[in-house]
């Protein structure tokens, strides 16, 4: 059994005021100036901490209010309301949430999970990921209190191939036949975003986070992976083919990411001759049958194969095709095949929360990369005004790498331990277990159309209520 | 089986007009009267919801919350002679609530509590906006009979709890609810006595979760259930005697699969005291049951119970998975009388998001396919099927119960006639700061047992008559004959034209 796995978290603040759900709005005209104000009764103490964030124009008491209401219902002149903050909705899009954004803020300020009492107050089930549940059981496969540590859950995964029998020449191994892996110590592997308001200085905090959780990240090669003052171990250069056969990227990688394209065995060759030790991935974009092209890649000869949605986790090319299917596809295609234990299947687009990294494995990848959630950490609003060059409302590119490496440490730990806490619920001790585990899952299109899809018919005259 | 037993009819309470704690209730609209008003009076004489008041010669609009908006047949706003009122929307009103609970939801909730009526307009308290599962489903109701309409006392809402054929205790509720475990820790012993004195008021039942049996509920002991939980806090012998009826619980459905979780915050002197615990320590209720793996094992607790208290009913509580039509069936064979299934958007004092959206399945899809399941099995009428998880409203009772239940345990809805707010910081630092789930001795002097227990009382007559109401549109006289009547109801999603 490997060493139990920790990710140390701590408190890593942030360095502008978030944006908080609702505000309070505090009419003064008409206040009656009572001997016993109700700002004076505040539980959490709200008024009296009260200041404002001059750059921001952000009232301390919209972040610190938790909503009790009660000044609210006990001004009496009612002078107190409360309303939803126009900028905390116009946060992000459909996908990117504002409830995501801002509990992505939470976890890479604090590493710790989001709690929070009463029961769930979101929709009954949505598009993609948000369309499947996990499952678990009570009586029949337990598992020992996994999230408090009195049972060991492995995260560990293997990235790379592994033969379905080993060769021996009398007594020796024959080399070719061993696993050829390198071993990742959670499914979770970090990924420059496409674009953001980062320097050089924010890729070495994420370098410098990928060798503290003892991950990979995966930067451009143009991106110089050279200078991103970390371990090249724990980089993943991605290389196009020209620099793959102009000799770029450096032998001391253990990964090499190349982009598939007409001619990907011709830079797959030449990679492969100039980084004889590394294991060559190759990212397929998640496009119309994509499963087909995931297989004949395997087939010929990669170990690796990274498929690619687009941010919003869907396919570059088809908004209806989702990442979830995507995956799934793909997983049967080479289980179909009879390899699937000879290839990896890393995923990435669209993984913002921790469930989804369980869903993307239970769906049958190996691991994922997780790209902007990254850059969240780092306080992103997903304004998107950084792709038109304009500035960046929280000035990452400012960031102190030791700032970045913490906040992606916390969310990762965070991460880290809901992962723990759904594989536990189910009774699943390792996360390689868990890869195309469906049984451990529930899919709403199955669900719901088995339990209402006869309650469609209204008799006449009848009337709905 | 006799349905209607020998058992006498409780006498329902009263409704006691029990208006909110506060000076300020949120209520949908506002309106605004500007220095131009003469104090004429005309609006306290349109006004039939009581929103105006006059007093020495003075014209107040003391009940913006009771004001139904652009629902009114007799507008004040349109009548002053003078124009001096104006309506608009509150705007607090949008930002409590969310999908589960829409503020809708919340403000006819607390309307009810006060009144034992459903509101009169503009406020929807019959589904969610939660985009599925009960707020895709509607009732079909046949046309409307124009013959004379039998009294609501003909209509029979009680259930009947034993129906295995044993020497256990018979026992009938009024209303097909009682209410689910809330441990003394996560809430203090206002509210829970509020709910066991409510219930005992309505002929029902009320669990005491799992931090223990205090003492002040010993006079309700008939109308207690008590719950045997992995933590096994405050559990003797002594409390397993006192009841008629055990709780089991296995799982719950906010966090199936992950233990209970107390925090530091919460654990009081009294708490400590009643838990055997240390106070100021958070406190975990590991999962699972480590002396139970399988049914067969399951089966050695549930006699455990038989022998400690042959009379008394044993109720097992779990969550949803996949095989809950498997735990289900189990469970009767191992001698349960009441099989109850938590679904996934449960309640809870404390839980991870993570846990509360995605482990385990809605109660919607587990109670058709529990019904079926134990049908088939040739169980399904002697065992009772009580349902939870996400259960706000009276439709929402009357759609799990043509789904394939019995009834139903009721837990957020409680809190919500107590004025939950649904801020979902229960478990931060010193608890609710609207004195409900908190142990913080200062935040319990908010509320008043009395206080909660007429809010309570009120919101369940009013379920109560929602449910006669609909009985009486199916052409029902007993809440019996809608379960598993899945005609009865139609999912807009499948609808066909």
């Amino acid at each position: 059994m490997p060493r139990k796995y920790v990710i140390h978290t701590k408190e890593v603040p942030n360095r502008f005021k978030a944006i908080s759900r609702s505000g309070v709005i505090a009419w003064e005209e008409g206040c009656l100036k009572c001997a016993v104000c109700v700002k004076t009764q505040c539980v959490y103490h709200v008024y009296e901490h009260r200041s404002l964030d001059p750059r921001q124009m952000i009232d301390s008491i919209d972040n610190e209010c938790m909503n009790c209401l009660r000044c609210v219902q006990s001004c009496p002149k009612q002078l107190i309301h409360k309303a939803i903050n126009p900028e905390y909705k116009s946060l992000g899009d459909d996908y990117w949430t504002p409830d995501i954004i801002s509990k992505l803020w939470y976890q890479a300020e604090t590493g710790k999970i989001p709690v929070s009492g009463a029961g769930y107050p979101g929709p009954f089930s949505g598009p993609n990921f948000d369309s499947m549940w996990t499952d678990m059981s009570e009586i029949v496969r337990p598992t020992r209190d996994g999230i408090h540590g009195r049972e060991y859950i492995s995260t560990a995964v293997d990235l790379g191939t592994k033969k379905d029998h080993l060769d021996f020449k009398g007594m020796e191994l024959v080399e070719e036949s061993a696993p050829a892996v390198v071993a990742a110590p959670l499914p979770i592997l970090l990924r420059v975003p496409a674009f953001g308001a980062f320097e050089q200085e924010t890729i070495k905090g994420w370098a410098r986070a990928a060798s503290r959780l003892g991950t990979f990240l995966a930067l451009p090669a143009e991106m110089n992976p050279e200078e991103a003052e970390a371990p090249q171990s724990c980089l993943i250069p991605i290389v196009s083919l020209p620099q793959a056969q102009s000799g770029q990227g450096n032998g001391h990688s253990l990964l090499v990411e190349i982009l598939w394209s007409e001619h990907w065995r011709k830079a797959f060759e030449r990679m492969s001759k100039s980084h004889p030790g590394a294991l060559i991935c190759v990212r397929v974009p998640f496009l119309k049958g994509a499963e087909e092209r995931v297989l004949s890649v395997a087939k010929n000869g990669a170990s690796i194969i990274h498929l690619e949605a687009d941010f919003h986790g869907r396919s570059q090319q088809d908004e209806t095709l989702l990442v979830r299917d995507g995956i799934r596809s793909a997983h049967l295609a080479l289980v179909q095949e009879g390899i699937r234990d000879e290839v990896t299947l890393l995923a990435s687009g669209g993984i913002a929360m921790a469930e989804h990294v369980a869903k993307a494995i239970i769906c049958g990848a190996d691991a994922v990369f997780i790209d902007f959630p990254i850059l969240i950490a780092l306080e992103c609003r997903m304004c998107l005004r950084c792709k038109e060059g304009l500035s960046c409302p929280v000035e990452i590119n400012t960031a102190p790498a030791s700032w970045v490496a913490s906040r992606v440490v916390n969310l990762v730990g965070a991460f880290h331990n809901q992962l723990l806490e759904v594989m536990g619920a189910m009774g699943i001790r390792d996360a390689r277990r868990l890869r195309g585990e469906v049984g451990r899952s529930m899919f709403f299109d199955e669900l719901d159309e088995a339990a209402f899809g006869q309650m469609g018919y209204l008799k006449e005259g009848y009337e709905l209520e | 089986m006799n349905l209607n037993s020998n058992s006498t009819r409780k006498e329902l309470p009263e409704v006691v007009r029990t208006p909110s704690r506060f000076r300020n209730p949120i209520g949908k609209y506002r309106l605004n009267r500007t220095t131009d008003c003469i104090g004429c009076g005309k609006c306290v004489e349109v006004c039939a919801y009581g929103v105006h008041e006059i007093k020495r010669g003075l014209v107040l609009t003391k009940n913006h919350y009771l004001c139904v908006g652009p629902d009114c047949p007799r507008p004040c706003y349109d009548e002053c002679p003078v124009q001096a009122l104006s309506l608009r929307k509150n705007p607090t009103f949008d930002a409590i609530g969310d999908l589960r609970w829409p503020p809708d939801l919340l403000v006819s909730t607390w309307y009810m509590a006060e009144t034992g009526d459903v509101p009169p307009a503009s406020l929807e308290y019959r589904v969610g906006a939660s985009g599925g599962g009960f707020d895709r489903m509607r009732l079909a109701l046949p046309p409307r009979q124009v013959k004379e309409e039998p009294e609501n006392e003909e209509i029979d809402v009680g259930i009947e709890l034993n129906r295995r054929d044993d020497n256990a205790h018979r026992i009938r509720i009024e209303v097909p609810f009682y209410g689910g475990g809330m441990s003394y820790g996560s809430v203090s012993i206002t509210p829970m006595l509020s709910r066991i004195k409510a219930a005992a008021a309505l002929g029902t039942f009320c669990s005491t979760g799992e931090g223990g049996y205090p003492d002040e509920l010993k006079p309700y002991d008939d109308h207690v259930i008590t719950q045997v939980a992995t933590g096994l806090f405050g559990v003797r012998e002594e409390t397993i005697q006192r009841v008629k009826i055990v709780e089991f619980k296995y799982a719950q459905g906010a966090k199936p699969g992950l233990g209970g979780h107390l925090l530091g915050d919460k654990v009081t002197e009294g708490v400590a005291r009643m838990r055997e615990a240390v106070v100021g320590y958070p406190l975990f209720s590991p999962f699972p049951f480590h002396s139970v793996y399988s049914v067969e094992d399951h089966k050695k607790h549930v006699d455990w119970i038989k022998a400690i208290n042959p009379l008394a009913l044993v109720a097992v509580k779990v969550s949803t998975p996949t095989d809950v039509d498997m735990v289900a069936v189990g469970s009767y064979y191992a001698g349960a009388h009441i099989v109850h299934l938590d679904g996934s958007y449960g309640g809870t004092g404390a839980a991870p998001d993570i846990a509360k959206k995605n482990i385990a399945m809605p109660i919607e899809y587990a109670v058709p396919k529990v019904h079926r399941f134990l049908q088939d099995e040739g169980v399904r009428d002697r065992i009772t099927v009580i349902a939870s998880g996400g259960i706000r409203t009276p439709h929402d009772v009357a759609k799990i119960i043509a789904l394939g239940a019995d009834g139903v345990c009721t837990g957020t809805a409680d809190l919500v006639a107590l004025e939950c707010v649904r801020c979902h910081n229960c478990e931060s630092g010193r608890g609710c700061a609207r004195g409900i789930a908190t142990t913080d001795p200062e935040l319990m002097e908010l509320m008043e047992v009395e206080w909660g227990r007429r809010r309570i009382v009120n919101l369940f007559l009013a379920w109560r008559k929602e449910l006669v109401r609909i009985l009486k549109r199916l052409g029902m006289k007993s809440i019996r004959e809608l379960v598993g009547r899945t005609d009865c109801l139609v999912h807009l999603d499948y609808m066909k034209r």
